[in-house]
């Protein structure tokens, strides 16, 4: 059974269209960053998923219809949103009772465990700690539940380079063990390339590109070319160029490595960059159609 | 690569075991209406602070205790039974009054406040359902705020009682009258059905049509709480020039119009207060406003589905 299965996903918001017929199949134990630019739908992908709000189409999100049975469904389903969204009246210590009192499958001794790592005490209130400090502690709160779907839409908005990375370290190291699937939104996307074993583009509600990070590594490469190689590899139809420091860097799409080491230094792309192609594309396609 | 593989459906067994757990309804209503007492402490602590100015009045009034009572020998017994209840009947009084606006305010603010705040999307992380959490939320005003009043209220005629017998004693004035005029579990009794009839099953349907407001209401929610029963009144007023609507919601916050005791006009913890409880049960009016409490929840239940932060 897929974790998430979408046919046809469609969400309008009045005369906005922000899901436009979305196919999605994520398989249990993978880690999926959708990326797209703002507005693109990438929130409301997810809180369609996480039964949030009505949809058109098939969605079923570990074999149940998130809309009609949310409730079930977040026995299994943890989500931190992309904002701060603890209450700011909350105490950690009635956080910690709270969900213990009403979660099935949160270990409170295991997010006081990972709170005795923060500076965070037990008596304080969510409005007293630092934007940082409520982000670890809703962390804390969430890897101590024992889901099988974690989505994290924008979890490390605002916070500093140093919380953001280890964020991610906490959650790989401490929570992902390969039978749990995450689902991640953020526009840090090199921060999490390495995380990731897929990956998806969405934009004007629609999936442009979608790919494993196996595949996305054995298709394109990147090469910075010299000016006097530049038309020779230019005659390869690289699928999107920039300039970096005087040269051109080029990526291609399922290019001859070989063929592309003559010409100059091959590197593995970023998805940023790929981004950008796909995302460039998508915008001369849509000026040619004007 | 087998061990791994077998490693891996090991882990997906036991999810799957943990899976079938679940919460029994009772214990997470109990959690969410503890959540709710968390973050209103007003809801205990308001009324407590008006039993608190009450019982610093009724001891600056002891001076002159000694003195009422010699006074009061003289006047017939209805009279006397007036003077030596009257700080009774003033903690019984404030006892309904207060949870009335206590609840009105937390009504208001109930399902619009998790919006304001964008906490909702904490909330509805979790596995406790709308269902769950709207009833939790009206229960307060329907079931928690009658039950603290009721208490409150009871220490509060303890405590008169106590330190009225003690300070006559002290003074070498005797007991008796006081004692024999007032029969306090009858008083409480009487205060406590007239807290259930009039002060929360009367206005009910007010209750829930606030938390529905405030399920709904994308701004001031005070505003569309108040303004279209105001319109309604005043169009009705406007063109059948009949006041129907605007007699309808005074009775359901004053408890007029029940037949709940009677003689109605009579303090209710008054002795010669007959209960009625078969007439207000019978009562369509009762029943009618039950009726509407559930439309209004079962909207704000409904609506509460389709919000996200506001």
């Amino acid at each position: 059974m897929a974790c998430i299965e979408a046919r046809a996903l469609r969400k309008a918001f009045g005369n906005s269209i922000a899901l436009d017929g979305v196919n999605l199949r994520v398989e249990e134990g993978r880690i999926l960053g959708i990326i797209g630019p703002n507005g693109a739908g990438k929130t409301t992908a997810l809180n369609a998923m996480l039964g949030l709000i009505p949809y058109e189409g098939e969605l079923r999100v570990l074999g149940r219809d998130p809309w009609n049975e949310r409730d079930q469904l977040m026995r299994d389903v943890s989500f931190i949103a992309d904002v701060a969204v603890l209450p700011r009246w909350m105490r950690v210590s009635e956080a910690l009772d709270f969900l213990a009192g009403v979660h099935p499958r949160f270990d409170r001794a295991k997010a006081e465990g990972f709170l005795t790592k923060t500076s965070i005490g037990h008596h304080r209130k969510v409005k007293e700690l630092s934007k940082g400090m409520v982000t670890q502690l809703h962390l804390a709160l969430i890897m101590a539940i024992d889901a099988r779907l974690l989505v994290l839409d924008e979890p490390t908005l605002g916070l500093d380079i140093l919380f953001r990375k280890q964020f991610y370290d906490s959650l790989l190291n401490d929570y992902f063990d390969r039978s749990r699937t995450i689902v991640v939104t953020t526009h840090q996307v090199d921060e999490i390339q390495d995380v990731l074993t897929d990956v998806v583009f969405i934009n004007r509600g629609r999936i442009v590109f979608q790919c494993s990070m196996e595949e996305f590594e054995s298709r394109y490469s990147e090469i910075t070319v010299n000016p006097e190689k530049l038309s020779a590899a230019r005659s390869l139809k690289p699928i999107y160029e920039r300039q970096g420091l005087g040269r051109s860097v080029l990526l291609f799409d399922r290019a001859d490595r070989q063929q592309l080491a003559a010409l100059g230094e091959v590197r593995k792309p970023s998805i940023a960059d790929l981004f950008i192609a796909v995302m460039g594309d998508q915008a001369g396609q849509a000026q040619g159609a004007a | 690569m087998n061990t791994q593989a077998n490693v891996v459906t090991e882990a997906r067994a036991e999810s799957q075991a943990i899976t079938s757990a679940v919460i029994p309804a009772s214990r997470l209503l109990f959690w969410s209406v503890r959540r709710e007492l968390w973050e209103n402490r007003w809801i205990y602590l308001a009324p407590l602070a008006v039993a608190g100015l009450f019982l610093l009045g009724f001891l600056i009034s002891l001076i002159h205790l000694t003195g009422r009572m010699r006074a009061a020998m003289v006047l017939d017994p209805m009279q006397q039974y007036d003077v030596i209840a009257r700080p009774y009947d003033i903690a019984g009084g404030l006892m309904m009054i207060t949870p009335m606006i206590v609840a009105a305010f937390y009504c208001l603010d109930a399902l619009y406040g998790e919006r304001r705040d964008r906490s909702i999307l904490f909330w509805k992380s979790l596995p406790v359902s709308d269902v769950i959490t709207v009833l939790a939320k009206a229960s307060i005003p329907l079931v928690i705020l009658p039950l603290i009043a009721f208490a409150i209220a009871v220490a509060m005629e303890l405590i008169v009682l106590l330190v009225s017998s003690a300070v006559l004693l002290a003074g070498g004035a005797s007991v008796g009258m006081l004692w024999t005029h007032l029969s306090l579990p009858q008083m409480l009794l009487l205060l406590l059905y007239h807290i259930v009839t009039v002060h929360t099953l009367g206005p009910a349907p007010l209750y829930a049509w606030l938390l529905l407001v405030s399920a709904w209401a994308r701004r001031a929610p005070f505003l569309w709480a108040v303004l279209p029963p105001l319109a309604i009144g005043g169009l009705e007023k406007l063109v059948f020039n009949t006041t129907y609507f605007a007699n309808v919601i005074a009775n359901r916050l004053t408890g007029g119009g029940t037949e709940a005791v009677t003689p109605p006009d009579a303090f209710p913890t008054h002795p010669m207060t007959h209960l009625t409880p078969g007439i207000f049960l019978s009562s369509s009016g009762l029943w009618i406003g039950l009726a509407v409490t559930a439309v209004f929840l079962y909207g704000a239940i409904r609506v509460r589905r389709y919000q996200g932060p506001s």
